[in-house]
């Protein structure tokens, strides 16, 4: 879909892409990296609307420098910013945007009926967007990266302002993109750990340079980090200790999280596959408690990559772009 | 209902029309029309715009009331002339919007900024980046429909001033040519209202600035230069009347007018260029619409994404 060769950009003063070669597959894939990391200058780029210092990149099997308008007809963009007017409806506003994808008036209408139900927008799409919640604005924003029914979408931190409800169900509709619409995604955010549960495959990158880039299968597995809490009984009045010391008789080591919300009740262990989850299962039904939650616990990016799989990993993108 | 027959035939059977959608996503496999089609759909839009059409109610007023308070004028004139049985309208075709100026300057006021500045300040412009249509045909769709709007402004009272003529019996030959000399006038008046009132317009995404900062260009220039017309004829240097003209867009278009559409100046002393003079004139007006453009494109050029 997305193919990059040692793409650099460099403003005067700074370098916001740095010999970055990456090959993005069909499937939903995460763009990471910390705000300024390149993000966004690499979407212009692939969106054909800033020629890159050197290097080259291709969307869709398009050369960028010289087929800018043919990949955005077929590509969807969805910005990071506000960029909605507040005095027209949804429906006027993607139906425009629909035209100014090239489809002609009648289908411009009824692909945006189409999308604007498929985003979660009903009644209110008639009504001016003014009026709307942050979550309703973004999947007006999403419904006009989609209208022309592109093969590929960007969409730049979409779930920026959202409350954890609204950041879920926009997760959810964007694994929807991919899985009932066939649309592949390109997807950024700051945070990893919601991009884990949604994508088939993560790029990281940190100042301009590819940090890592793998499917996501490979991430949970070496990384995830399981938040147990469970009730006490009668039997066992500290629960959380019980559990502690019969999965440690089993051989799992288990920290308690001190530091971490909730210490005390909630142990933290490290997940090494299936079985982690079918031993805690079973540990915590022998001991007869009720197990509140297991839940993966959420990464911030810089907590996956301890110091020296972060230099690892920088050697390896450098030889990659070298 | 839809009742599916297995017909075994490859007819469509009619309950196809009327069969429940499935509300599956539906991919499209239509034509997809490109640049022309998105730049002469965003031209309708902004020129429906222009006039409040496609938004709000209350958008809609101020462009409305002007526009009728433009031909409100024109068809009293004809009443006029068709009750007195006059021969000739008391105004001409190329007067007309010399004398209606104000309004005219207002209503590039109102939609100029309206046309762009709403694009600038709800960061709209990158959506129209991020699709096939570029900067060359966002500036040409919003300077064709800025300058068609105030076409249909200004043009409108000259073809009721015409209709009126010939219902009221005027000569034909003399009213026709006048008429048309009236609308070359008008469309050079919009070509260069549009392109000063865009410009302005789109340095700023505040739309209330846009609205002072254009009123304030096209009435104090040509405050200013009426002054000094007046300075100078009163002192007796009349030679430089004309050159002055130079200086506001109004003044500008009607000394093109008066050298070469056969209209009289309305500069003091009635002193129009002369047809040397009036070569400049219209080389500063086409080189005035020209600049605006480029500028449109300069600024659209850093604004894209």
């Amino acid at each position: 879909m997305i193919a990059t060769e040692s793409l650099s950009k460099r403003f005067p003063r700074v370098t916001a892409l740095d010999r970055l070669s990456v090959d993005v597959g069909p499937g939903v894939t995460g763009l990471v990296g910390a705000n300024g990391a390149g993000k966004s200058t690499l979407i212009k780029i692939l969106l054909g609307l800033s020629p890159a210092t050197e290097g080259r990149a291709e969307v869709l099997g398009l050369d960028v420098a010289t087929k800018g308008a043919a990949i955005r007809e077929r590509v969807g963009y969805m910005p990071e910013h506000d960029c909605l007017p507040p005095d027209v409806s949804a429906t006027e506003f993607v139906v425009h945007m629909a035209r100014m994808s090239g489809l002609p008036p009648t289908a411009a209408r009824e692909r945006t009926a189409d999308t604007l139900r498929h985003v979660g927008l009903y009644e209110e799409r008639y009504r001016p967007i003014g009026g709307y919640s942050t979550g309703m604005k973004q999947r007006v924003k999403l419904a006009q990266a989609l209208v022309h029914d592109p093969q590929l979408v960007f969409l730049d931190e979409p779930t920026n302002g959202l409350d954890p409800v609204g950041r879920d169900e926009m997760l959810g509709l964007i694994r929807r993109i991919h899985t009932d619409f066939g649309i592949s995604v390109l997807v950024t955010s700051h945070l990893l750990g919601e991009l884990e549960r949604t994508c088939d495959h993560v790029v990281v990158i940190d100042g301009g340079k590819l940090l890592r880039s793998s499917s996501t299968t490979d991430f949970t597995q070496i990384t995830t980090t399981l938040a147990i809490e469970v009730t006490d009984t009668d039997e066992h009045p500290d629960g959380t200790r019980a559990v502690r010391e019969a999965l440690h008789a089993r051989g799992v080591s288990v920290e308690d999280g001190s530091g971490l919300p909730g210490a005390g009740h909630i142990l933290h262990l490290t997940a090494q596959g299936e079985e982690t989850y079918d031993l805690v299962r079973d540990v915590i039904a022998d001991l007869g408690l009720g197990l509140v939650r297991m839940e993966q616990r959420r990464h911030h990016i810089s907590e996956v990559f301890t110091a020296d799989d972060r230099n690892e990993q920088r050697k390896e993108a450098v030889g990659h772009g070298g | 209902m839809a009742v599916e027959h297995s017909t075994g035939t490859s007819v469509p059977a009619p309950g196809d029309q009327t069969r429940i959608h499935n509300i599956g996503y539906r991919s499209y496999d239509g034509p997809r029309l490109g640049r022309a089609y998105a730049r002469r759909s965003l031209y309708s839009q902004s020129l429906r715009g222009a006039y409040g059409l496609g938004r709000s109610v209350k958008s809609k007023v101020l462009p409305m009331l002007l526009f009728v308070v433009m031909c409100v004028p024109a068809a009293i004139m004809v009443a006029v002339a068709v009750a007195t049985k006059a021969k000739e309208l008391p105004l001409d075709y190329t007067r007309y919007a010399i004398v209606m100026q104000a309004v005219i300057s207002l209503y590039v006021a109102s939609q100029a900024p309206q046309s762009v500045s709403r694009d600038l300040r709800f960061k709209t412009v990158p959506l129209y980046f991020s699709r096939p249509i570029e900067t060359a045909d966002y500036v040409r769709a919003k300077f064709a429909a800025l300058a068609s709007a105030l076409f249909v402004l200004t043009a409108a009272p000259l073809l009721v001033l015409y209709v009126g003529a010939l219902l009221a019996k005027l000569d034909f030959a003399d009213q026709t040519k006048g008429f048309a000399q009236g609308l070359v006038s008008v469309a050079l008046l919009s070509l260069l209202f549009a392109g000063i009132g865009l410009v302005i317009a789109s340095f700023t995404p505040r739309r209330g600035f846009g609205i002072a900062a254009v009123i304030a260009v096209l009435t104090i220039s040509y405050g200013a230069v009426s002054t000094l017309q007046a300075i100078a004829d009163a002192q007796g240097s009349g030679d430089a009347v004309p050159w002055i003209g130079l200086f506001s867009p109004i003044t500008l278009v009607d000394g093109v007018q008066s050298a070469f559409l056969g209209a009289t100046a309305a500069f003091p002393g009635g002193v129009g260029p002369s047809t040397a003079e009036g070569v400049v004139f219209v080389l500063v007006a086409l080189g005035l619409i020209a600049a605006s453009y480029g500028l449109l494109m300069r600024r659209y050029k850093k604004v894209g994404l």
